[in-house]
């Protein structure tokens, strides 16, 4: 498969692109979070996405969903993120489909149509101390009654206040046991704090939460390949975000070279701004390339995906962060207030770069897996 | 099965019953390259027969025409060819300026007779081209040149010199930019062929600080070139000195700019040793190793990205200058890793262990790839003027 977009991926960028852009540009946001919204996102919007078929792209058809690839969602990512759209799009509707539809049984069964219908909004409940080690999840499920009991501690959980289901990784006795833990459980309890980026994600506190067998997304102790599926799924999802959040700053940044005049001159003619505008278009090339292999990679169900996933998370990474720093320099003071949207890409941005594992857990991620 | 899987399993039976096994080890020093040429040597009986093979087949120039040579391949059946000839690690059959450089410019500009008569002998790797741009006075202000082609009716006589012209010393015709009109910066070169063996043109191999000489001065002295042997229109040379520089810029990137795509650090956990974890043991080296291989795995995926639009007419025209400059600076940073790696092994020059100084030498070579073919500023000025639409650029 070429490595850029087909005549119906280009027809779904077409008809998302402007939907966004016009339903949740910007302005979306600062009015969500200048009225303190406590919900986190529209559920106004979330219910546009529905009519269009949004949360169910990735369900499979035999699910209710349109039974599309990574590179389609990528393509919705990459709008929520040159719009900054507050979402539950990625945790919803690319993680826990992921990792439901890996697992397949009674909780896929349970979740996937309720995700396609607009009706579910899931919460992935992974990391539990301020940086991504999925590799030490210390959350316990116990074998209790006909089920488990969970006791532990999750942070960085988005939508974790207001999701109707949390997908929770705990250790089982012989391995990683994944559990959809509903909102009404017992024993579970959501902090949400809001973010440097307005978002809202929960300490989840699982204080005994008690879960029927069937709660068990797949099998028990082996919730180890379902947990990587969701990971790939979210940290893809999650790149292809920053490719959009890194482009809308590189494109308002190179606008703005091309309107702020000092020294009787505009300030894109100067070659020194020229220089590191050019350096930052090749970066973001090279993170949408990168993106675009993991996704396509992801899609063909290759195992090559593993390693490009970490690569995508790692070079978008970079390049968007390069994007929303020179953002900010280039556009001096005004770059600075609230009042311009280069400084809310920023935040946006260092949210995104924490979620699902930072540059630096992904390179090692590379480093590993290339044996060294 | 589809039309392009039976065209992978030809193609695979094919690469099976015809390259060479020697022709598949990695490529151990410059006289294991194919260049051809009339005074060319080939290292031995199957480097022969894989440029053979493949001259038979069209495969030295796969996408271009039959007529001119080639296989007449499409895009995406090209791109299954190089996909297979690197799942077996086969090298390739023919390297030249040629196919590289001079082949697309006629193929765009160039008359049916031109095309026949030139194209075909760089197919079969008969005549090994050399590249006459730069000019002592002229680097990246290229179109200042000076070498200047005085009329004669039937032809000229050109007098000037050109720099860092590659191989000129084996090359047996070159590709040049004269000037042919003083009045005219822009639309007063030619863009002429002529034969290294005419009366007049001498060559100087130059000492890099690699040692090594791969560039050459090369000296024109009273040259009579008829005035059939030249590409587009004349006068309008620039048009076609532009095509090319994109093309060779294409090149630069399609053909592994970012050097060998593979990871670093794996190579080198192997020398260095790893610690109790499992990990290189040098933390700090590790970290770079890896940061950088995040980068050369993107650059793989950039270069396949690239290929796929620039051959379907997607790309931008300008994006070959950024393939260029990112995959050089990369490669750069590869064979500073590679000299760190090495540590003082790495420093010796001409040692019979260290390959008569391979490292060292490759990791000074490396340094020219930001400068040849437009610097990397250059590339940048490009970027931000064709592509970034910025002003006074």
């Amino acid at each position: 498969m070429p490595l850029y977009h087909n005549d119906d991926q280009a027809m779904l960028k077409d008809s998302v692109a402007p939907f966004v852009a016009e339903q949740a540009p910007v302005s979306h946001l600062r009015k969500l979070r200048d009225s303190a919204d406590a919900t986190g996102f529209s559920r106004d919007l979330w219910a546009q996405f529905t009519e269009m078929g949004l949360p169910g792209m990735l369900v499979p058809e035999a699910h209710g969903g349109l039974g599309m690839g990574h590179m389609e969602a990528g393509i919705v990512l990459e709008e929520i993120g040159r719009n900054l759209t507050p979402s539950p799009f990625l945790s919803t509707g690319v993680g826990a489909v992921a990792a439901l539809a890996k697992a397949g049984g009674t909780q896929a069964g349970r979740w996937l149509p309720a995700i396609a219908s607009g009706e579910a909004i899931v919460a992935l409940a992974i990391d539990e101390g301020a940086k991504h080690r999925p590799d030490r999840i210390a959350t316990t499920a116990t074998r209790a009654g006909n089920g488990f009991r969970l006791d532990g501690k999750k942070s960085f959980v988005l939508h974790g206040h207001v999701a109707d289901v949390s997908i929770v990784a705990a250790k089982s006795d012989g391995g990683i046991t994944l559990f959809a833990v509903p909102k009404d459980a017992k024993g579970l309890t959501a902090d949400p704090r809001r973010l440097v980026d307005s978002s809202l994600a929960s300490h989840v506190t699982l204080d005994g939460v008690e879960v029927d067998a069937d709660a068990v997304i797949g099998e028990v102790d082996a919730g180890g390949e379902i947990l990587d599926a969701l990971l790939a799924a979210t940290r893809t999802g999650a790149a292809a975000e920053m490719v959009g959040v890194g482009q809308g700053a590189m494109d308002m940044t190179v606008n703005y070279l091309k309107e702020r005049k000092q020294f009787g001159k505009l300030i894109g003619e100067f070659q020194s701004l020229q220089h590191r505008a050019a350096h930052l278009y090749g970066e973001m090339e090279v993170a949408r390339a990168t993106v675009m292999k993991a996704q396509q990679l992801l899609d063909e169900g290759s195992e090559g995906a593993k390693l490009m996933v970490s690569v995508a998370k790692a070079k978008a990474g970079r390049a968007a962060n390069l994007a929303v720093r020179e953002g900010v320099q280039m556009h001096g003071g005004i770059g600075m207030t609230d009042e311009y949207d280069i400084g809310l890409y920023m935040k946006r941005d260092r949210a995104l770069a924490e979620y699902m594992g930072d540059v630096h857990y992904h390179i090692d991620q590379v480093a590993r897996m290339n044996g060294y | 099965m589809s039309e392009l899987d039976a065209f992978r399993t030809e193609v695979r039976e094919w690469l099976e019953a015809n390259c060479p096994a020697e022709m598949r080890e990695p490529i151990r020093d410059e006289g294991d390259v194919c260049w051809g040429g009339r005074n060319f040597k080939f290292k031995n009986e199957a480097q022969k027969a894989w440029l053979e093979a493949c001259v038979a087949k069209g495969y030295t120039v796969p996408d271009w025409p039959k007529p001119y040579g080639g296989a007449g391949l499409t895009p995406e059946q090209t791109k299954i060819l190089k996909q297979e000839m690197k799942r077996i690690k086969a090298r390739s059959p023919l390297d030249s300026f040629g196919i590289w450089m001079l082949g697309p410019a006629l193929l765009q500009f160039g008359t049916e007779e031109q095309k026949v008569q030139y194209l075909n002998p760089i197919a079969r790797g008969e005549i090994r081209w050399c590249q006459g741009y730069s000019e002592p006075g002229s680097g990246s202000d290229l179109v200042s040149l000076q070498t200047f082609g005085e009329d004669k009716g039937d032809h000229w006589v050109v007098n000037g010199s050109k720099i860092w012209t590659s191989y000129a010393d084996k090359a047996d015709w070159i590709f040049c930019l004269v000037r042919t009109d003083k009045t005219n910066k822009y639309q007063g070169i030619t863009f002429m062929l002529f034969d290294m063996e005419s009366k007049g043109v001498t060559t100087k191999p130059i000492l890099l600080i690699s040692g090594n000489s791969p560039f050459c001065e090369t000296f024109f002295d009273d040259v009579e070139v008829p005035k059939t042997q030249y590409v587009g229109e004349i006068n309008r040379g620039w048009d076609v000195a532009k095509y090319l520089l994109g093309h060779e810029r294409e090149m630069i990137s399609g053909g592994g700019a970012g050097g060998d795509m593979v990871s670093i650090g794996g190579a080198f956990a192997k020398a260095f040793g790893k610690n109790a974890a499992g990990e290189l043991d040098d933390p700090i080296l590790r970290a770079e190793m890896a940061a950088f291989d995040v980068d050369v795995f993107a650059y793989r995926a950039m270069g396949e990205r690239f290929m796929d639009m620039w051959k379907t007419g997607r790309a931008h025209p300008a994006s070959s200058n950024m393939m260029k400059y990112v995959g050089t600076e990369l490669n750069k940073r590869r064979h500073e890793l590679v000299m760190s790696g090495g540590g003082s092994e790495a420093l010796e020059w001409d040692s019979e262990e260290s390959k008569g100084g391979a490292r060292a030498r490759g990791w000074l070579r490396t340094k020219a790839n930001s400068i040849e073919g437009g610097t990397s500023e250059v590339m940048l000025n490009v970027i931000a003027k064709r592509i970034l639409d910025l002003p006074g650029a």
